[in-house]
């Protein structure tokens, strides 16, 4: 069966979205994740998107499901590498893209997971 | 107005979405539309095959190369034989859906196109038309 790949990067998950998503796809993709931030204890998620040539309301849809299953499995997660004309099209679609953070590339997602990170440590330190 | 070429697809599966939304996209860069017109074309015509799919469970998207002048277009024709749409308006509005979805595709794709019909009624069917132009 077909499957996006979930690659471990340090205490981040890496998914690279290179082909056109299709229902079972994304299915296969939230099972897999969930049960990969569970078992690997990941605080961060990344899904570069920078090979989609569009973002539809149902991929949308995805990335925040995504992204709040996450949450509840204590993990953040940032979409990354969004082209130009995709969040162009996206502004005028009207998606709100709930929960989700985004970054321009892979690397400034890690960051962005990291100072998050940092951020949560010192908030129960001062607590 | 001149249709100057046309293809007729159906649409039965989700499948179908991802071959629509080819579609779309090669005659949009055959036409010379720019990157950001063939995204929204392309999206437009992602939600309006999904919504055939969710909704009919099958129907049938026609495309349209369009010559108006010096003007160049594309015109989406989405129909099928589904339980249509008893509120229109309604079914416009961001955020109303009845399919479980985030109720973005009609009112998206309306924002998406230059030009958006819909002619639909409760037990007829729904047939959507949207044309962008170059």
């Amino acid at each position: 069966m077909e499957r996006i790949p979930i690659l471990k990067m340090g205490d981040c998950l890496l998914v690279t979205i290179q082909v056109d998503m299709h229902d079972r796809l994304a299915m296969t993709l939230q099972e897999d994740l969930t049960e990969k931030i569970a078992h690997t204890r990941a605080r961060g998620v990344l899904i570069d998107i920078s090979a989609l040539e569009m973002v539809d309301s149902f991929i949308g849809r995805m990335l925040s499901f995504i992204a709040s299953m996450a949450r509840v499995l204590d993990a953040r997660t940032v979409v990354v590498g969004m082209r130009p004309a995709v969040a162009i099209t996206l502004v005028e679609l009207g998606l709100p893209l709930t929960g989700v953070h985004t970054a321009l590339n892979v690397e400034k997602g890690m960051e962005l997971i990291r100072a998050d990170d940092q951020g949560a440590v010192n908030g129960r330190r001062q607590a | 107005m001149a249709v100057v070429r046309h293809e007729t697809r159906a649409i039965t599966s989700s499948d179908d979405v991802v071959a629509i939304r080819q579609l779309a996209r090669d005659w949009a860069i055959e036409l010379g539309f720019s990157l950001v017109d063939q995204t929204k074309l392309v999206t437009a015509a992602s939600e309006l095959a999904r919504n055939v799919v969710t909704y009919a469970g099958a129907g049938q998207m026609r495309i349209e190369s369009l010559n108006d002048g010096p003007k160049r277009g594309l015109r989406l024709v989405f129909e099928d034989q589904g339980p249509g749409i008893p509120d229109v308006e309604k079914a416009l509005r961001d955020g109303y859906t009845t399919g479980g979805g985030l109720g973005l595709g009609l009112g998206g794709a309306k924002r998406l196109s230059n030009e958006f019909a819909i002619d639909t009624a409760a037990g007829r069917g729904t047939k959507v038309t949207i044309t962008r132009w170059r």
